[in-house]
């Protein structure tokens, strides 16, 4: 009886979280469908007086976010591919082997995970118009494959540490051969870990705002978060607010659908990568 | 206290040829980390530190000349750098205060809750994966005078919180406690998770309080857990950047070190001086990192990876 009262009580809370969490999307939802001409009042009201599809219809055929989404998925999804890859070779050798300058490397990482991106702006600023990568999607991918290393690293390193690896010699003693010992025993185990390590780095470079707006000048690189500060909507005599909002919304949807579909593998890869168990 | 040890056997060709083909594979596979990191950051701050001994501007590249210690001097006597440090310092101070009190609660709740668990622990991974610009966006609106809701129904009027400092700063550090203390949370559940329960339960039965049971037995345990979360917490509200780009501009003093960084070295092509800012910047992560090792004893090894 007691216990089932703690347990509501628990529950309770847990929808305060819940209010907590989700309420500011309410609101960036509710502006996205206010009235662009009219929303604007000296009594401004939380829900729209009329829903209006307007501020979307707009954002998608402004080519400024369109193009920037494109950017966006882009540089993202290779920037997360490349710094998955070159990790995994590195927490791959960390997990089970040892060679001088492992501590090294996991210090260096370490480093770069409390470095100041704003540090590097000027030098990278320079350094890329002189290679003439400034303004381009690989003068993102660069800046971004490296200060995501270290997450990767360490999520990595801690997935392929729970890995049995003897699983593999007792694949090859049972006659498999080394291939398909690799692809049929270590591949499923080690793929989880590198999918979460996937998705965690996916989300730092979505949402990488300062580098974007240091080493891009047009739309040809420009990423959405970038183009949001850039946004002035359909005319200069309208606030942008409303289509700024529609903009964010798009941009959201992608986070919640891979926080929605796995979020069991995301809580996991954030507390294998930080604190041990 | 001698004790006999056993010689170890003398290694034969083979594992010594092994040892050595590990070693070499093992800094193969982490050779590109390692170079792209070093390209990427250690590279360009040694260029920092060059760039920032000469007077040097983009707009005049003609009138570059060697100051030395110079553009240090002009930064640190500057009332700019300071009371961008301050405001640094201040949302630091406290976001991460607010945070780890507010990610505590969320993690005992996550932790303790049976009804409702993932739908709570989806929901607070919400704000952690959100686009940083878009919270500064969502809690900028809020508050707006013309478009905001806060005013309505705090019934403030037309008050303006971007109109003053104090103000300006409340909602930045708002926005940042929203989107952050999930990060702090989870870690925090991470910890509290390690904790072992018979512990708990022999304080129980020894008749301590709730309070004394937190105070004796669940908070000395997670101490290492606490330490890392904070320090990471806390560099990374030292970088802050977005919140008060988007929120203000930095207008009426809510200006950051990372924001100074930005606008002396891209908004106004000051390379010079820009540089030194940015070697300052660096120096300041690098002592509160020194502050949290040594003066806190934060134990690193407890970040995964060196075991």
């Amino acid at each position: 009886m007691a216990d089932r009262k703690v347990s509501n009580w628990w529950t309770v809370w847990g929808v305060l979280i819940l209010l907590w969490a989700l309420f500011p999307l309410l609101w960036m939802v509710s502006l996205s469908f206010k009235d662009p001409a009219t929303f604007r009042s000296a009594e401004p009201t939380f829900f729209p007086q009329v829903w209006v599809w307007d501020n979307y219809r707009t954002v998608f055929t402004d080519s400024l976010f369109t193009s920037a989404l494109r950017n966006s998925v882009g540089i993202a999804l290779i920037a997360t591919f490349l710094a998955v890859i070159v990790a995994m070779f590195a927490a791959y050798a960390i997990a089970r082997m040892e060679f001088p300058g492992k501590k090294f490397l996991l210090s260096m990482a370490l480093a770069i995970a409390m470095f100041p991106q704003a540090a590097l702006v000027g030098p990278l600023f320079n350094m890329w118009r002189n290679l003439g990568i400034y303004d381009t999607w690989l003068g993102l991918i660069i800046p971004y494959l490296t200060f995501a290393l270290p997450l990767s690293i360490w999520t990595m390193s801690a997935f392929f540490r729970q890995i049995p690896w003897e699983m593999e010699q007792a694949a090859q003693v049972d006659g498999a051969t080394a291939w398909q010992a690799f692809r049929k025993v270590i591949v499923p185990l080690a793929a989880p870990g590198v999918f979460t390590t996937a998705i965690l780095t996916f989300f730092f470079c979505w949402n990488e705002f300062l580098l974007a707006i240091s080493l891009t000048s047009t739309d040809r690189a420009r990423t959405v978060p970038a183009a949001l500060s850039f946004f002035t909507g359909a005319s200069q005599f309208q606030s942008p607010i409303t289509y700024i909002m529609a903009a964010s919304v798009v941009v959201t949807i992608p986070v919640v659908i891979l926080v929605l579909i796995f979020q069991r593998r995301i809580m996991a890869g954030l507390t294998a990568g930080a604190v041990k168990g | 206290m001698a004790v006999m040890v056993e010689a170890p056997a003398p290694q034969t060709a083979e594992v010594t040829d092994r040892a050595r083909h590990e070693r070499r594979l093992g800094l193969m596979l982490s050779a590109p980390s390692f170079l792209v990191m070093v390209f990427v950051t250690a590279y360009p701050l040694i260029y920092a530190v060059v760039l920032s001994l000469y007077n040097y501007r983009l707009t005049d590249p003609e009138g570059r000349e060697f100051v030395g210690l110079g553009n240090y001097a002009t930064v640190l006597t500057d009332p700019v750098w300071w009371t961008d440090f301050s405001t640094t310092f201040l949302i630091t101070v406290f976001s991460v205060a607010v945070e780890l009190v507010l990610g505590f609660a969320f993690a005992f709740v996550m932790y303790r809750i049976l009804r409702g668990r993932s739908i709570v622990r989806t929901a607070i991974l919400i704000p952690y994966g959100i686009v940083t610009v878009v919270s500064a966006y969502i809690w900028r609106y809020a508050f707006q005078l013309d478009a905001g809701f806060v005013n309505q129904w705090f019934g403030l009027g037309d008050y303006n919180f971007f109109g003053q400092r104090w103000s300006a700063l409340f909602v930045i550090i708002l926005s940042e406690i929203w989107k952050t203390t999930p990060f702090i949370s989870l870690l925090l559940l991470a910890g509290l998770v390690q904790v072992p329960e018979e512990l708990q339960e022999a304080a129980r039965v020894d008749g301590a309080t709730a309070w004394q049971r937190l105070k004796r037995v669940t908070l000395p345990n997670m101490k290492a857990a606490i330490m890392v979360a904070l320090l990471f917490r806390t560099l990374d509200a030292w970088r802050i950047f977005d919140n008060p780009f988007i929120m203000t501009a930095g207008a009426n003093k809510t200006e950051t070190l990372s924001f100074l960084a930005y606008r002396q070295n891209v908004t106004l092509v000051n390379l010079g001086a820009g540089s030194a800012v940015s070697v300052l910047l660096f120096l300041t992560v690098v002592v509160i990192a020194f502050i949290f090792v040594k003066g806190f004893r934060t134990d690193l090894s407890q970040v995964r990876g060196d075991r």
